[in-house]
């Protein structure tokens, strides 16, 4: 196959901008599985249910999906705190978290699919903002507004994060939390406590991460298996719990899997997240940034 | 009860339940039962891993499809009779569960069960974009009406996978008075002294994917016959996975009854489900009931019942 300078170049601009978003869904697990040692797999369903939240205030009042997923945060936020306390109260308290709480995050992933299955059936739902037809274009390379504003909006989300947990006492405890829960404890501050806020933060995460998922392509309630994969792929290979890290191999994967779809078919691109996450699990499991 | 008579007991007890099953003049019976059998065998196998070593297994779903798209690339080729597929596909399965033990089970349980999710996805890629056993399109496998003896080609499937279970559950009994169980349990009780104590640990989970991949390669050997069409969303379906991972922990994970009771349960409630009200629910009920027994009864329904003979006793 020939190589276009064009396409490739295109492709790398398109990739780019797929992995502001893919940062984005992975910020939330970077948070419960880097930093809290919670395996989250459900938090692909709750960018679903953000994804259907912004879906469900836009069709029925026009507002903009971003905003709907800005004035959402607290109700995600207090969902992810409700489901952490559940979680502690029943697996962490009695160390039994390994197996069972995998378990229970499992059948949380169902519930949610199913309910939304049940409730909005399975057609694809999408979402209107000025943003979503236009595209700029430089040259050869194509910037379509749908793309370049979640991007945009997911990296304020990175940075405004990272600040938050280097500044603050609370995102300091958070980063002590894995490390040490013990000298935490030291250090008056109880560690159950701000695991909660730390997963209610992750969980708020997915609000916006699900109204860039609906305005970047439409949503059924399954799309969110799809995404399992791909941000434990970023999350792990960014090396657990480091943001750089994390924003770099999302933007690498989404390089990789814009490129895959270029020249190879659409069809590829899912085995790319799946194939870099075994490849790093094997040879690499520290990530590329891990400590 | 020592082993060999346990097995004894076990056929008798299938060849009885066969026998049973043919007085039942309905044939939705038998196509019902294949379903419910088939999870006997699936939740018995992910418990093999799961249950006795701890390590959960999400990628059930690609062993399973992998057994039955064995069948189908076999079946372009040549006729093969269903046992032989059974083997070629718990083979096939085996060797991948093998390969992807070695790959991951050095690590920490969660990234084991991460990437077995994870080679989920990339098989059903494969199958997807592999054109000889029929791509995303699927495949169609035209199946002999009659077989001899038994009549209805049903019944013969029916069999091989009351068979199956029966295999099945032999094995995890095995396992469980051996050696080999005791290996297991002290992996599933504290790795690390485990390993300090001398058990070779990556070589026993190695044994554990292996025959656990191999039982959920020969489950989904005789699917495409069961089902005529076989296309990679069905095969790779995520509803085999959540099922086999929720009927041991409803039935109870610590020894071979409480798979076999989960999957009794589960897919006798799906099936009357299915009939009754609608499919979408089941997996709704799956999800309601594997997180409501982990949270409320965590040793699942064995341990209900062990907890309810205690306090009998206590009170005598």
């Amino acid at each position: 196959m020939e190589v276009s300078l064009d396409l490739l170049l295109g492709a790398i601009v398109a990739g780019i901008l797929l992995g502001g978003f893919y940062a984005a869904v992975s910020v939330g697990i970077s948070i419960s599985f880097g930093m809290l040692d919670i395996v989250n797999i459900a938090h692909p369903a709750f960018i679903i249910l953000g994804a259907y939240a912004a879906y469900i205030v836009n069709s029925s009042f026009g507002l903009d999906p971003i905003l709907t997923a800005i004035l959402m945060l607290p109700v995600f936020y207090l969902l992810g705190a409700g489901v952490y306390q559940v979680y502690y109260a029943v697996f962490e308290r009695r160390g039994d978290e390994a197996l069972r709480g995998l378990a229970f995050f499992f059948g949380l992933l169902f519930i949610i699919e199913v309910s939304l299955v049940l409730v909005f059936g399975v057609d694809y739902r999408f979402v209107e903002a000025p943003y979503i037809g236009p595209t700029l274009r430089y040259g050869a390379v194509d910037l379509p507004l749908r793309m370049l504003v979640p991007f945009a909006v997911s990296m304020v989300l990175v940075i405004l994060l990272q600040l938050f947990l280097s500044r603050t006492f609370t995102g300091r405890a958070i980063m002590a939390v894995s490390q040490d829960r013990l000298a935490l404890q030291l250090m008056s501050a109880n560690p159950a406590k701000i695991k909660r806020v730390a997963f209610g933060i992750s969980i708020a995460t997915a609000s916006l991460a699900g109204a860039f998922l609906i305005i970047i392509q439409p949503v059924e309630p399954s799309v969110g298996r799809d995404y399992i994969g791909r941000v434990f792929a970023i999350t792990v290979l960014g090396g657990l719990g480091s943001f750089p890290g994390m924003v770099t191999a999302a933007i690498l994967l989404g390089i990789v899997e814009s490129i895959t779809a270029t020249f190879y078919g659409p069809s590829w691109s899912p085995a790319v997240a799946f194939g870099v996450l075994l490849l790093t699990l094997a040879f690499r499991p520290s990530g590329i940034m891990g400590r | 009860m020592r082993a060999p008579t346990f097995w004894l007991v076990a056929s008798l007890v299938g060849a009885a339940f066969f026998g049973l099953s043919l007085l039942v003049p309905n044939q939705y019976y038998f196509q019902a039962g294949y379903v419910v059998l088939q999870y006997i065998v699936l939740a018995t196998a992910w418990n093999i891993l799961g249950g006795y070593t701890g390590y959960v297994n999400f990628g059930v779903a690609a062993f399973f499809a992998l057994g039955a798209y064995s069948s189908v690339a076999l079946y372009k080729l040549a006729p093969l009779p269903i046992p032989v597929l059974v083997l070629i596909g718990g083979a096939v399965s085996g060797v991948v569960g093998l390969g992807m033990g070695y790959l991951t089970l050095r690590l920490r349980g969660a990234f084991f069960s991460i990437a077995t999710l994870a080679m989920a996805v990339v098989m059903q890629t494969l199958i997807t974009n592999w054109d000889y056993v029929g791509g995303s399109r699927g495949a169609y496998i035209l199946r002999p009406a009659q077989v001899p003896i038994l009549g209805n080609y049903i019944v013969y499937l029916f069999l091989v996978m009351l068979i199956l279970s029966v295999i099945a559950i032999g094995v995890a009994r095995s396992i469980e008075r051996s050696r080999l169980g005791f290996g297991f349990a002290s992996i599933r009780d504290d790795e690390q002294a485990a390993e300090a104590a001398g058990v070779p640990t990556l070589r026993l989970k190695l044994v554990a994917t292996t025959l656990s991949g191999a039982l959920m390669g020969m489950a989904g050997a005789p699917l495409p016959y069961y089902v005529t069409y076989l296309d990679p969303s069905s095969g790779f379906s995520l509803s085999y996975a959540v099922n086999s991972i929720a009927m041991p922990l409803i039935g109870g994970m610590t020894n071979w009854i409480g798979p076999l009771v989960g999957a009794l349960f589960l897919g006798t409630i799906q099936q009357l489900a299915t009939v009754t009200i609608s499919s979408a629910l089941n997996l709704l009920i799956v999800g309601l009931l594997l997180v409501g027994f982990v949270v409320v009864a965590p040793n699942g329904i064995v341990g209900l019942v062990e907890r309810l003979i205690a306090a009998a006793r206590n009170r005598r």
